[in-house]
This record gives C-alpha cells, sequence and structure tokens, in this order.
C-alpha cells in the first residue's frame, strides 16, 4: 500500500513535467491557457494526494486553492483578456519548438544532475520527485524566455509558482498561512499583470514584448 | 513432436492476424462512423475491397520497373513476418527467436523503403510527395519508436518482445513513470506509422493532404490488394504491441497448454475491441495538421522516449 | 611465415607501380596492371583470412634492415593487422576486379596504373608496421599515392583545388601523428610498438596522444570536424579509386586510432570512451544530413561515408568505457560491433561507389538532377545499387542491420556504467544512432529514387547502356556478401574473436555453436538474433503470398500512361528531383544545422521568365572553424612576403643576425 502510495505520488510529479512540456509544445493561445488549467488541475491532484497520505489535513486546503484559483478563476479571466484583447491567435516563438523542447530535455537532464547527489539519503522516489520539482521550475522560466508574447510569460510565471508548490507539498508540509499569502500574492500580481496588458494594449495596439522595444529610448 | 506442435501454434497465429486485420479496420471505420451518427459501411466491408481488388486487372505504367512489381509483395511479406512476431494470444513463439523488437522496427522500416521506392518509380510528382513525406516522418517516428523500444527494454532485461511481454505480466513493475512516457510515445508514433489522423487522412481525396495514399496511386489490381492488406495488418500489429505490453494480462505465456491460448485469444479479441473504439474515438475528436507541424509532433514523441530512457539510464544498475 | 608472403605481395605490388610506369603506353595496359593486382591481392586475402582463423602458429613479427640503420623496419601480424588486412584486400581485389572493366574507358592510363598499385602496396604497409617510423611512412607514402590519384584528371574543374586542401589536410594529420608517435616513445625515443607496450605513458601525456591520435587518424577516417577535404577529394578521383578511399583507406585509419589508442596507450580511462563515443554520435548525424543535401551522387557516398565512420567510433567509445570500467565482456560487445561495422561498410561503400562509377561511365554525368529511369537501361547495376543501398539503411536480412543491431544492444548495456557523465551521454548517442540510421534510410531512397527510378530527366539518361561485364562481375560479387555477412553474421563475430581478445581482453561468446544459427550478444534470455530464419520466413511469406495471389487472382496485366491524377503526358520535369525530395527533411533539420534558407523569386503575372527558387546551405564548420584559421594564415603570409624583397645587404644582416643569436644561445647553454 505504501509503495502504491509512493507511486501514485511519483506519477503526479512527472505527469506535470509532461503538461510542462505540453505548455512548450502549445502554439496558439487558447490551447496555451487549457494546458495550464490542466497543470494546475495536476498540481492540485498531486497536493490533494499528499495531504491524503501524508495525513496533514491542511493541505487539502492547498490543492482546494490552487483547484479553484489556478485551475478555474485564472483560466477563465485570461480566457476573457484574450478574447478582449483580440489576441487569440498563433504564438510566436524565439527559437523553434523542437529546439525549445530540445533545451527543455537538458533542463530536466540539469534538474536530476543538481537534485540526485544532494538527496542521497531520501528514498529514489522522493529524489525524483524533487529533481522533477525543479524541471518544473526550469521549464516554466524557459517558457516565459522563449515566448514572444505577455500573456504566454504569465503562463509561464504561474507554472514556475506551481513547480514550487509541488516542491514544497513534496517534502513533507507547508503552513497553510504561507501558502495563504503565496496564492493572494500571485492572485494581485494577476491582477496588476492584466491592468498592465490593457494599457499596454490601449497604448501600443499590441502586446509583443519585441515591438515594444521601440519604446525603451536606447534605440534611435 | 514438441517442434511441430510450436510451429503449429505460430502458424496459426500467423493466420490469426491476417485473418483479423481487415476486420480491424472494418471494425474502426464502422465506430467512426457511428460516432458521426451514419451507419458506416459492413464490418466485412475490407475483406470485400481486397477480393474485390484480387480479380481487377492491373493497369501498370509504361515507366512502372521490376521494384514497382515487386514491392508490393515484399512490403506484403514484411509486415506480415512482423506481425507474426508480436505476441497476440501467446508469448514464446518459435519465430520470435529469430528477431526482436528492434528487428521488428526494422522490419517495418524494409517495408517503407521498398513503399517510398515504388512512390518514385513511375515518375510522376505525386509519388515524390508521398515518399518525400513518408520519408520525413519515418526518420522522427522511427528514432522515436527505438527510444520507446530502448525503454522497455532496459525494464525487461531483454530486446524480445515476447520477454517483455511475459516481464509486465509477470512482475511487479508498478506504476513507472517511464512506463507513461513510452506508452504516451508508443501511441504517438502508431498514429504517425498507420497514417491516421492526425498526421495523415485514410480517406482523403485530396492529393496534397496524402502520404500514404499518394505513394500508392498508380497502383491497381492485385497489387493494391497486397497493399491495402499490408495496411491492415501494420494497423494491427501497433495496436498488439500495445495491448501486449502494456495491458499484458490475460496473455498465455508459451507451454500453458491449447485452453490457455483460447483464453488469451479471447482476451485478445477484448484488447483489439477496445482498441478500436479507442481510436476511432481519438481520430473523431481532432483534425488533421499541417505537415510542418508533424515535425514538432513527431520530435515530441522523439523527447518523452528521450526522457524515459534517460531517466532508466540514470536510476538503474547503480 | 604468413609475414614473408604478404610482404612478397606488397613487394609484387611495388614492382607492378614501377612496371606500369613504361607500360602505360600499351593498349591492354590496364587489363594486366588490373589483372596483377587482383592477384596478388586474393593472394593476401587469403593469407589474411588464414592468419585471422588460424590464429597463432601463423602470426609473427619481422625486421627488415632497410629505413633508419639504428631502427630497422618492424613488421607484424597479429589477429588485428590480419582483419584490416582482409578488409584493405578485398577492397583492393574488388577495385582491381571493377578496374579491369573500367580502366578501358581512362583517358590518362598513366597517371592512374603506377599509383594505383603504389596505393594498395602502401595500405598493405600501414596495416603491417610494427614501429612508428615505418607506420609514418607508410602513412605519408598512401597519402601520396591517393593524392596523385585525386589529381590524375587535374584539368576538371575542381580537382585542382580538392586536391589541394587533401593534401594540406594529409600533411596536417601525419604531423599530428608525428607528434603523438613521439608522445608515445618518449624521451628514450623507443620507437618500435614492442617497446611502446612495454611502457605505458602518464594519464596527461596519454591524454595528449590520444588527442593527437584522433586529429591525425581521425581527419583521415573522416571525423567531424576534420572531414571537410573528405567530400571534395574522394569524388574527384577515378571511381574504383573512390571506392578504395571511402571503403578501405578510411578503414586504416581507423585501425591506426585502434592500434594507437587500444593496443599502445594501454588501459583506457572512461572519459577517452565518451570523447570518441560523442565525436562518432555528431560525426554520424551531420555526416548523413550533408548527404541528404547533397545530389553530386559521387558526394553523396563520401558524406555517408563520414556517417558510418561516426557508427564506427560509436561502438570504439562504447569499448573504450566499458574497457575502462573492467567490464571486458561489455567491451568485446562493443568492438565486436565497430569492427563488424568496419567491415560491412567497406563492403558496400565499395559496392555502391562501384555502382555510381558505372552510371558515371555510362551517361557522363554525376548530378541526379539529369539522371532517372537507369532501371530500365541498366538493370543489373540497378539491382546491385539496390541490394547496397538496402544494406546501408541497415535493413534485414542484410549485413548492415547486423551491425547496427550488436551497436544497439551494446548501447542496452550501458546503464551498468557508473560514471555520471556516461549515464547521460550514452542515452543521447543512443538517440543521435537511431536519428541517423533513420536519415540513412531516407537518403538512400533519394539516391537510388531519383538516379535510376521514374523517368530520363537528361538525353545522357535516356541514350545509357548497361557497362561491362567485369563492372557487373565485381558488384554482384559484393552484393552476394552483403547477403551473406547479413544472414550468418555467427561466423563473422566468431573469427574476430581473437581481434577482441588481444583488445580488449575477452570475446563474445561463441556463435557458431549455437541452434540454428542464431546470434546471441550476451545471453540467450536477453536477445538473439536469426538472420538465416528470417531470411528463409520472409522468402517463405512472401512465396506463399505470390503463389496465393497466382491461384486465386487475376493475372491481368496491361500497360498504360501513368495515372497522375488525370494529368495527360507530364514532361519529365515535373518529376521529383534530389532537391525536392530532401525539402521537407531540409526544412525541418536544415534551417538549424546548415542555416538553410529558400528563396522564391515568382516574376509578375504575365511575365514568360520562369520562377526560381534558390537554397543557400552553409557548413557552419567551415565558416566557424576554417575559415578563420585561412584567414590568420593568409594574414601572416602576407606580413612575411616582405622577405622575399630586400635588399642584398638585407638578407646579409638576417644571415648575421641569426649567426649571432645561435652563438649566444650556446654561451647561455654552456
Amino acid at each position: 500500500m505504501d509503495r502504491l502510495a509512493l507511486d501514485v505520488a511519483h506519477l503526479f510529479a512527472g505527469g506535470l513535467v509532461l503538461v510542462s512540456f505540453m505548455l512548450l509544445y502549445q502554439d496558439r493561445m487558447t490551447g496555451l491557457v487549457n494546458n495550464f488549467a490542466l497543470h494546475a488541475l495536476v498540481v492540485s491532484l498531486a497536493v490533494a494526494w499528499q495531504a491524503h497520505i501524508q495525513h496533514a489535513p491542511h493541505l487539502y486546503i492547498t490543492a482546494a486553492i490552487a483547484l479553484v484559483v489556478k485551475a478555474i478563476v485564472i483560466p477563465f479571466a485570461l480566457h476573457r483578456i484574450i478574447v478582449q484583447l483580440g489576441i487569440h491567435r498563433t504564438i510566436e516563438t524565439v527559437v523553434g519548438i523542437g529546439q525549445t523542447m530540445l533545451a527543455g530535455i537538458g533542463l530536466v537532464a540539469l534538474s536530476i544532475i543538481v537534485m540526485l547527489p544532494i538527496t542521497a539519503k531520501a528514498g529514489t522516489l522522493t529524489q525524483q520527485d524533487l529533481a522533477f520539482a525543479l524541471s518544473v521550475l526550469l521549464l516554466g522560466l524557459l517558457m516565459m524566455i522563449s515566448r514572444r508574447n505577455a500573456v504566454s510569460q504569465v503562463v509561464g510565471f504561474m507554472s514556475i509558482e506551481n513547480g514550487l508548490i509541488l516542491a514544497a507539498t513534496g517534502a513533507k508540509g507547508m503552513p497553510l498561512v504561507v501558502e495563504i499569502s503565496v496564492a493572494f500574492s500571485i492572485l494581485i500580481a494577476l491582477i496588476v499583470i492584466g491592468v498592465f496588458l490593457f494599457r499596454i494594449r490601449e497604448r501600443f495596439d499590441t502586446v509583443d514584448i519585441h515591438a515594444l522595444h521601440e519604446y525603451r529610448g536606447e534605440r534611435p | 513432436m514438441a517442434i511441430v506442435l510450436d510451429l503449429f501454434v505460430q502458424i496459426a497465429q500467423m493466420v490469426l492476424v491476417l485473418a483479423l486485420a481487415p476486420l480491424f479496420t472494418g471494425f474502426v471505420r464502422k465506430t467512426k462512423a457511428h460516432l458521426l451518427r451514419r451507419q458506416g459501411p459492413p464490418l466485412l466491408q475490407p475483406y470485400r475491397e481486397v477480393l474485390r481488388l484480387l480479380r481487377k486487372d492491373v493497369v501498370l505504367a509504361d515507366s512502372a520497373s521490376w521494384v514497382f512489381r515487386v514491392a508490393p509483395y515484399l512490403v506484403f511479406a514484411t509486415t506480415w513476418v512482423a506481425a507474426a512476431l508480436v505476441p497476440t494470444f501467446a508469448t514464446g513463439l518459435v519465430f520470435s527467436y529469430a528477431a526482436d523488437v528492434i528487428a521488428l522496427v526494422a522490419l517495418l522500416g524494409s517495408a517503407r523503403f521498398m513503399l517510398a521506392l515504388a512512390g518514385l518509380d513511375v515518375g510522376t510528382s505525386f509519388g515524390g510527395i508521398g515518399s518525400s513525406r513518408e520519408m520525413l516522418i519515418a526518420s522522427l517516428a522511427e528514432p522515436a519508436m527505438l527510444m520507446v523500444v530502448f525503454t522497455l527494454s532496459l525494464l525487461a532485461g531483454s530486446t524480445q518482445l515476447s520477454s517483455i511481454a511475459e516481464f509486465m505480466q509477470a512482475s511487479d513493475v508498478g506504476l513507472r513513470f517511464s512506463l507513461a512516457l513510452a506508452l504516451i510515445g508508443l501511441i504517438m508514433v502508431a498514429i504517425a506509422e498507420n497514417a491516421r489522423i492526425p498526421i495523415d487522412n485514410p480517406a482523403t481525396h485530396l492529393e496534397l493532404t496524402m502520404v500514404h495514399e499518394a505513394m500508392i496511386l498508380e497502383y491497381s489490381g492485385r497489387h493494391l490488394a497486397l497493399i491495402e492488406a499490408a495496411a491492415f495488418l501494420k494497423l494491427l500489429l501497433y495496436v498488439s504491441v500495445i495491448a501486449c505490453v502494456f495491458f499484458p494480462w490475460g496473455i498465455a505465456v508459451s507451454g500453458q497448454g491449447p485452453v490457455a491460448y483460447v483464453a488469451g485469444a479471447g482476451v485478445y479479441l477484448l484488447k483489439l475491441a477496445a482498441g478500436g473504439l479507442l481510436l476511432a474515438a481519438f481520430e473523431t475528436a481532432i483534425a488533421k495538421m499541417r505537415v510542418f507541424r508533424v515535425p514538432d509532433f513527431l520530435g515530441a514523441a522523439l523527447m518523452l522516449g528521450f526522457l524515459a530512457t534517460l531517466l532508466l539510464f540514470v536510476t538503474m544498475a547503480r | 611465415m604468413a609475414l614473408t608472403g604478404l610482404l612478397w605481395c606488397v613487394g609484387a605490388l611495388l614492382a607492378v607501380s614501377v612496371a606500369a610506369i613504361p607500360a602505360a603506353r600499351l593498349r591492354s595496359a590496364s587489363t594486366l596492371v588490373y589483372g596483377a593486382t587482383l592477384s596478388v591481392s586474393a593472394l593476401a586475402l587469403a593469407i589474411a583470412i588464414a592468419c585471422l582463423l588460424a590464429g597463432g602458429p601463423l602470426l609473427g613479427a619481422l625486421t627488415l634492415p632497410v629505413g633508419l640503420p639504428w631502427l630497422g623496419a618492424h613488421f607484424r601480424v597479429d589477429a588485428l593487422a590480419a582483419f584490416f588486412l582482409i578488409v584493405v584486400n578485398l577492397g583492393a581485389a574488388g577495385a582491381s576486379l571493377y578496374g579491369i572493366g573500367y580502366g578501358r574507358h581512362e583517358e590518362a592510363p598513366g597517371r592512374v596504373l603506377p599509383f594505383f598499385a603504389a596505393f594498395l602496396a602502401a595500405m598493405n604497409l600501414v596495416v603491417l608496421a610494427d614501429d612508428a617510423f615505418t607506420f609514418l611512412f607508410t602513412w605519408e607514402l598512401m597519402s601520396l599515392a591517393s593524392w596523385a590519384l585525386v589529381m590524375a584528371h587535374h584539368r576538371r574543374a575542381g580537382n585542382a583545388a580538392a586536391g589541394y586542401l587533401y593534401l594540406i589536410m594529409a600533411s596536417f594529420g601525419t604531423l599530428a601523428l608525428l607528434l603523438a608517435f613521439g608522445l608515445l616513445a618518449g624521451p628514450a625515443g623507443g620507437y618500435a610498438f614492442e617497446a611502446i607496450r612495454a611502457a605505458p605513458p602518464a594519464a596527461g601525456v596519454a591524454a595528449a596522444v590520444l588527442a593527437l591520435a584522433l586529429i591525425g587518424a581521425g581527419s583521415k577516417a573522416g571525423l567531424v570536424p576534420l572531414h571537410v577535404w573528405l567530400p571534395l577529394a574522394h569524388p574527384a578521383a577515378p571511381s574504383h579509386v573512390s571506392a578504395l578511399m571511402s571503403g578501405v583507406m578510411t578503414k586504416v585509419a581507423v585501425y591506426g586510432v585502434v592500434r594507437i589508442v587500444f593496443d599502445l596507450l594501454g588501459v583506457p580511462t572512461w572519459w577517452a570512451g565518451a570523447l570518441v563515443a560523442l565525436l562518432g554520435g555528431v560525426t554520424a548525424v551531420m555526416g548523413v544530413l550533408h548527404a541528404l543535401m547533397e545530389h553530386d551522387l559521387k558526394r553523396l557516398l563520401a558524406y555517408h561515408t563520414v556517417e558510418n565512420i561516426g557508427i564506427i567510433f560509436i561502438g570504439l567509445g562504447l569499448a573504450l568505457a566499458f574497457g575502462a570500467n573492467g567490464m571486458r565482456p561489455a567491451a568485446a560487445l562493443a568492438l565486436t560491433a565497430a569492427l563488424f561495422h568496419v567491415f560491412n561498410h567497406s563492403v558496400f561503400k565499395s559496392l555502391l561507389f562501384f555502382g555510381s562509377g558505372a552510371v558515371l561511365t555510362s551517361t557522363g554525368l554525376r548530378d541526379m538532377e539529369q539522371l532517372g529511369g537507369l532501371i530500365h537501361r541498366m538493370p543489373l547495376t540497378a539491382f546491385a545499387f539496390l541490394v547496397g543501398s538496402a544494406a546501408i539503411s541497415a535493413l534485414p536480412p542484410f549485413n548492415g542491420f547486423v551491425s547496427e543491431w550488436l551497436t544497439f544492444q551494446a548501447i542496452l548495456v550501458s546503464p551498468a556504467l557508473p560514471q555520471w557523465l556516461l549515464k547521460f551521454l550514452v542515452p543521447a548517442i543512443g538517440a543521435l544512432l537511431a536519428l541517423s540510421a533513420a536519415l540513412a534510410a531516407a537518403c538512400f531512397v533519394k539516391a537510388f529514387g531519383v538516379t535510376f527510378l521514374g523517368r530520363p530527366r537528361s538525353d545522357a539518361a535516356r541514350s545509357a547502356r548497361e557497362v561491362d561485364r567485369w563492372s557487373v562481375a565485381t558488384m554482384f560479387v559484393l552484393a552476394a556478401v552483403c547477403l551473406v555477412a547479413g544472414v550468418l553474421p555467427g561466423y563473422f563475430i566468431d573469427a574476430l574473436a581473437p581481434v577482441t581478445r588481444s583488445l580488449a581482453g575477452a570475446r563474445m561468446p561463441p556463435q557458431g555453436a549455437l541452434d540454428w544459427l542464431t546470434i546471441v550478444p550476451v545471453a540467450q534470455s536477453r536477445s538473439s538474433y536469426n538472420g538465416l530464419l528470417l531470411f528463409l520466413i520472409i522468402a517463405f511469406a512472401a512465396g506463399l503470398g505470390a503463389e496465393a495471389i497466382h491461384r486465386w487472382a487475376s493475372g491481368a496485366l496491361r500497360r498504360s500512361a501513368a495515372w497522375d491524377c488525370g494529368f495527360p503526358d507530364a514532361s519529365p520535369a515535373t518529376q521529383y528531383t534530389a532537391g525536392s525530395f530532401s525539402q521537407p527533411i531540409r526544412r525541418v533539420f536544415g534551417s538549424v544545422v546548415f542555416r538553410a534558407r529558400e528563396e522564391v523569386h515568382i516574376p509578375p503575372p504575365g511575365d514568360l521568365r520562369p520562377a526560381e527558387m534558390h537554397v543557400r546551405l552553409r557548413d557552419v564548420l567551415w565558416d566557424v572553424f576554417y575559415a578563420p584559421i585561412a584567414g590568420v594564415v593568409g594574414y601572416v603570409a602576407d606580413r612575411f612576403n616582405k622577405v622575399q624583397f630586400l635588399s642584398i645587404r638585407a638578407y646579409l644582416t638576417l644571415v648575421f643576425g641569426a649567426l649571432v643569436a645561435l652563438l649566444m644561445v650556446l654561451a647561455v647553454w654552456q
């Protein structure tokens, strides 16, 4: 039974890495937001499972917050922003999708190299779970730097947060207060970013960050 | 005496896959039609198609060479032999020690090689489209398949498909992440190799959206019958591989006796039905993708297989 | 005893080479010379096979009193040398047999015949050499003889530049090897291989020797990034010489690496294995991608040689890594895979070059975009080329599949390697190997399909004729070897056992005794392959299908115009060309690797000019690596140019300055 429990937790962690790769694979805006909703769903399921096997009921609340806020509210809000800004089309990437995924594989390898020696005393599955959590973080960062679009950067930022939650819950327990404060800060950040997106769109008629470069005052 | 019995079981398997292959395709087509609220063709329609083609004349282009005439036989033979190597109702059949999974992938590669050459043989632009796109898909699908094969072989400690199937059934493998990645990778490769939606449309009439159909555009009569039969066999082969490796319960281990074999055959039919339903539902639910999105799709399959292999390499045998 | 016979064969080849100079004027000169080299090579081949199979009593060493007075010339035949002598002489015999027919079309036999025999002699001597001086001397002889052959048709466009580049790279390689042997010999200066073996070098020196050996011998073999001369020089030579250079000379370079790294350097280190395997993987993929972009048949084959050398080096790297970790049976497996691929590649690459030579003789063209439909005009050549293409694409039941299968089995044994870097690197190399195998199949569908299938794209292709029977016979013999080696691989693996035992300390399990001629690389429960049975089953299935069709299906057949979706009588120009065939692959891989850019110029409507598409490929290695070096050398040479135009007083000042400087050095040294 214990072995099965660890296996399921491991499967969730690995599933989160898989969904992060799927995020890198998306080339359409609506697909990206739906995929992010799946990402948040998997995180909430993983946290709920951890709550079950660690017998820590406060983690259920964390899972519920992740589910409601990140899997339902934020994707809904992002869908509305996308429709209102009129930017529901394909996402331009800096390098091709194949190369981005190859870089993603390299990041997973890097996380494994870094994490496995550090956590040498823990069990094999826990080591891999932590390595997966670090890779989700790095993949979120990769997403932020390899897309030209402000909305995809928001999604990448959220997925970094999901990776942090996974790591924290995997290593036995995170106080509820910290989680509530973190969740609120994410919500505030989203509101601010949303406001900024509207202002940017109003002003410059685009949210392509490449176009915004010209207004920095450095280029002639 | 024992070897004659083993040979008999192997030949029974070869006959079984050949007999079931058109039925499976008919089942998938019927299910897709029902999902689209149509009646669809009868279940036995693919058999009738093959028989009809066998009775027709072959019309051969003036510029076709002996490669064009020989290719259907070779494609059919290699695909049939590959299908004979996959454990369907029982593992450990006689021929399975002659070739392992890597050889199976290479046999399918031989079939593809001959078919691509046949596409170029008549010297029209449509054959060229089919051949060049097919080789692009193959150049990514084959390494992805090999990476999945590596994952399975590393776990099972063997590259024999029989041994892998027995290992997955018998031992306490548990839910391993690498297996999940390998399953997804294998499904993606199977879709690409069998020319199903979203890679290729097996029912299209538009040449610019064809891959497999464009290569065989010039074929007619008994040659086309053989190629269609080979395509049916290939689909059955991939579904059987997925079933015997990832859902191995109910398969008879070699030497368990005829009752176990018959029970294994029954379970195999159930697995095929489930696979057909899922395939039909999947094909109905999504649309075909652009040709230049296909390398991204297959590249993702390659990455998944590579990640699965990498994870196993890192965590095994220390 | 066998060694004396082999040295007499080499002497005979040198004598033929000298005799060919005056004899080139005769009408039947080429038949005589090639016939002589054929018989001598066949004799040497027989002796080498006897040495490898019989082993102990036939091997030995010898010292001739030629060369340096205090050193002499050491020769030795051991298991490794016997194997490579088989490869060399099989290729030589094939090229000679082919040359009997092909050489009749040679317009300048005096420039080819003497150097051909000398080339064969030099390659044999390199494999037999047992001390550093003999090795380097015969290596240079081999390079010079092949350079002379590359320059045989020096008036043709591009050949002179190719020869110049080849000479520079060959000299550079010999310099690297000279330094390597110097480091190995050490301050004591013991140049004989015996002395070097007895005194293995320290770790740092060993690393330097490995790097130099990879640079020196690797550049001759075609390792990336030192492969740039290969696709220019190999096609420039006459076709049978191209086959020798690609199929045999690159293997002699592999022999050099194996001899230095496995034999003379002592116990390997694991990072050496990682480096070699990584170089091999990168070489394989780069080689095949370049080959896919080519539409010159011989350049495509030359780039493909680069890919196969990469596969061989993957096997060698894995063998080093296993050996460093004491995993001897796995090292034997990887080494057997690499050496078997050496043999296989020399056979099918020679076959393919002979085929392209036949096409060149028949049509005068190497450019695939002008060929097509040759299967109707040259059916025998086409069949042999098809067998070679299937073998090189690693399709069962041919031999290419067996060596790739063995390499994959070696990769699957690798998780037992303890080092972290290897754990990450080996699966990546496995992915690269799988990718290069799939791309190789695509490449040869293109090569065979565009050249031989379809409809002729030019008059030369329309009026081609089958070549002479000597060429065809050679190609069929090699095709038969491909099939035999694929169907009965157990015997070949057993024959390689003495080689792996001497180099890796173990051998693969004996294959000849297994049931039904199966081969088992590690253990029966793990994996097995039976080429003969597979071949028979496929033949049986095909025969059964054909018989059933014959009996119950309609046998009617009629010829008509191609369907082509209803387009009437399309011109052959609407067929797919080599460039269009590889366009999807170019778009997917080439935009990254070659910075491939396509530009399409479509004239406005009403303008009668044709639309044009330009594809630009840049070789990144050339831009990053070679162009700066060439620039620096040019700059320095320009500055030094001033020395040419000084006055007499200035020259006397230079001499005076040099004398004074030497005297000062002497004074300080005292």
